[in-house]
């Protein structure tokens, strides 16, 4: 018999008896305004939250804030003419000189700041990781509750998605928080109104 | 692994040897307990989630079969490979086989227990397989040729001076640094030229979800993924009671995991692997390795709910002021103690008697495992089965004989309480292990029976 049958016939044989899932999985959570617990969540993970009114305010903001910057990398159309890196290549590897990528995300969660992005959005998945510095770029009504609401949005994760809330960190080392492990040492959240 | 293990009791004593450095040890483990609290408090809902957990355990124990089933099939649908290990070394043969057939001699490797339970890491490198641990936690103690002593905080007994010496060591840093942002930065560097190198890389797997075939990786560094989505070829290694039915249960679960670890409300990233990128090869390791004789010691089944966020650690008293080294297993603390003797019951049996059976453990478990409740039934299964030390039998003994005789009992409390006043010395050496770290009670004029009989008189 193979392993994997010898697992399987003797979990049947060992399992207990059958239970039922729980009838209640999911919470709803009261906040008095999404984006302020948004915001607050996201401060105390060190992230900025920064709304522009449309596309041209955000390139202005991406200036300002990323203009001095060398390998500025984006997904985002409207920051072409911003960006000095191109993420058209074709070994994840070379994104390994990025210092700050703007990416489009899908929405983000008001209890702990998290924010979704799935292959959907990324030409490369290392993108949001090996950057130096990474700034999301989301609808400002995409904001749900807590992750209940979030996994009712998600009907599905295609092939790779994850969220994340605010930049890289690590405390391994008696327990002192250092911002900037091995992923982004720095994060901003733009929240894009209208369309 | 050292070739003689110390029993918990006397790695224990070594510890406390260093009584500041235990103090701190038990401090700061105690206000990551406090995060959790604090966090947890946040949300009313607390502890409905808790039970909502444990329930989804619960239908995954009674249905392990259907939905591991399910989950191989949806994996395969989206191009994973799966594997399935009956043991330690069959695992280990699955990942050195699957390196070897890709020529590759170096692998990063994010967080996973299981291959510290399996020892996978000594197992590829005297296979000729360099495997850098790429948690920095782990890389630490990695480099100390150590095992971790924390499953979330592998470094958590190590002081910054002791990093300090030993990033000056092995990665150059200037002597006697320990400034901790200064230390991270070279760990950042010296890692990121590993996972830009490295063709191989290994992950854990918190959750694994059968109605999609995908599983989810937390790290709060980014390890994971930077390892992952670099390497040609992702092995995921999984022990089969990490799999949940549905997507939508991960609400519940990630909404407890992390704020039960350390307080966070989520960890920095929750990746979700579903199918291996472009040219890429994903594989999915299922292991049993005595999970499936845990399932069926119904007293202990429960077990196999943990998601492994460490919150009974860092509440035993027992284990901030023994350590995770200590309980000679990759698992530490009330829950390693519990999941040790089912791997091997003579080498573990000191653990479920590392505990005071306080409880406060599975008051904080967040999947509501009676741990301490498992703990108590372990020592009971240990003695019938004759794995108890022979100086803890012999006191056993001598109390049930006391216990048993009532006149007996009396005589022997006055006599206690009559040499302890007498002749302090008696009680207090080193002979008594109750003296050890303790300054002995003032002994109680009388007993209350004695107390009872002479007021109930008046």
């Amino acid at each position: 018999m193979s392993s994997r049958d010898s697992i399987l016939a003797k979990i049947r044989q060992n399992k207990p008896e059958e239970a039922a899932l729980p009838a209640v999985t999911t919470f709803a959570s009261d906040f008095e305004n999404t984006e302020d617990k948004f915001r607050e969540m996201l401060g105390l993970i060190y992230t900025e939250v920064i709304v522009v009114k449309d596309l041209e305010e955000l390139a202005q903001k991406a200036e300002e804030l990323y203009g001095k910057v060398v390998n500025r990398a984006t997904t985002i159309p409207a920051l072409s003419t911003w960006a000095d890196f191109s993420l058209n290549v074709s070994d994840p590897h070379e994104l390994e000189t990025v210092e700050i990528a703007i990416v489009q995300a899908e929405f983000g969660v008001a209890e702990n700041g998290a924010v979704w992005v799935s292959d959907q959005y990324l030409p490369h998945r290392v993108l949001p990781f090996i950057t130096q510095n990474l700034a999301f770029v989301i609808p400002r009504n995409a904001l749900v509750n807590n992750m209940h609401d979030a996994y009712v949005r998600l009907q599905d994760t295609l092939g790779w998605g994850c969220f994340i809330a605010g930049p890289s960190k690590t405390a391994d080392i008696e327990q002192s928080l250092v911002i900037g492990a091995h992923g982004a040492r720095s994060m901003v959240i733009f929240l894009l109104e209208g369309e | 692994m050292s070739k003689t293990v110390m029993e918990h009791a006397d790695a224990s004593e070594v510890f406390n040897r260093d009584e500041p450095y235990v103090n701190w040890h038990d401090e700061t483990l105690w206000f990551v307990r406090q995060k959790r609290d604090k966090s947890s408090k946040q949300l009313p809902e607390w502890e409905e989630l808790r039970e909502a957990a444990s329930g989804i355990k619960h239908y995954v124990l009674s249905h392990l079969d259907e939905l591991l089933v399910s989950f191989e099939q949806k994996a395969k649908e989206n191009g994973v490979q799966v594997h399935w290990a009956a043991n330690a070394a069959e695992h280990n043969e699955i990942v050195l086989g699957l390196l070897k057939k890709h020529k590759i001699d170096k692998m990063v490797k994010s967080k996973s227990m299981l291959t510290e339970e399996c020892h996978m890491n000594e197992f590829l490198s005297k296979n000729g397989i360099e495997v850098i641990d790429t948690d920095l936690g782990e890389r630490i103690v990695q480099l100390r040729n150590e095992p971790p002593s924390h499953i979330v905080l592998p470094a958590i007994h190590l002081k910054k001076k002791d990093i300090g010496d030993l990033f000056h060591e092995h990665l150059g840093t200037d002597a006697g640094a320990t400034d901790p942002q200064y230390l991270t930065e070279a760990a950042r560097q010296h890692l990121r030229d590993k996972f830009l190198t490295r063709r191989a890389a290994l992950t854990g797997v918190n959750f694994a979800v059968a109605e999609t075939g995908s599983f989810v990786v937390s790290t709060n560094e980014g390890n994971a993924d930077m390892g992952a989505h670099l390497a040609d070829i992702h092995i995921a290694c999984m022990g089969f009671e990490k799999i949940i039915p549905k997507q939508e249960h991960l609400g519940v679960f990630l909404r407890l995991l992390a704020r039960s670890a350390t307080g966070q409300p989520i960890t920095t990233y929750s990746s979700h692997f579903k199918k291996p990128r472009e040219g890429q090869e994903m594989h999915i390791v299922i292991v049993d390795n005595g999970r499936s004789t845990q399932l069926g010691r119904k007293d202990f089944r429960n077990s196999l709910k943990c998601i492994r966020c460490g919150a009974c650690m860092n509440t035993c008293p027992v284990y901030r002021r023994s350590g995770g080294h200590s309980y000679h297993n990759a698992v530490a603390g009330p829950i390693g103690s519990i999941l040790a003797p089912n791997l091997d019951m003579t080498k573990n049996a000191d653990l479920p008697f590392a505990s005071t059976l306080c409880g406060s453990c599975s008051n904080v478990c967040p999947v509501k495992i009676d741990i301490h409740d498992q703990l108590y039934k372990w020592r009971q299964v240990l003695a019938k089965e004759g794995h108890v030390p022979k100086s803890k039998e012999i006191g056993i003994r001598a109390m049930s004989t006391v216990l048993a005789a009532p006149r007996f009992y009396q005589w022997s409390g006055r006599l206690g309480r009559t040499v302890m006043r007498a002749m302090p010395f008696m009680v207090n050496n080193g002979l008594n292990p109750w003296y050890k770290q303790r300054d002995m009670p003032e002994p109680p004029k009388e007993s209350f029976r004695d107390w009872y009989v002479r007021n109930r008189k008046n």
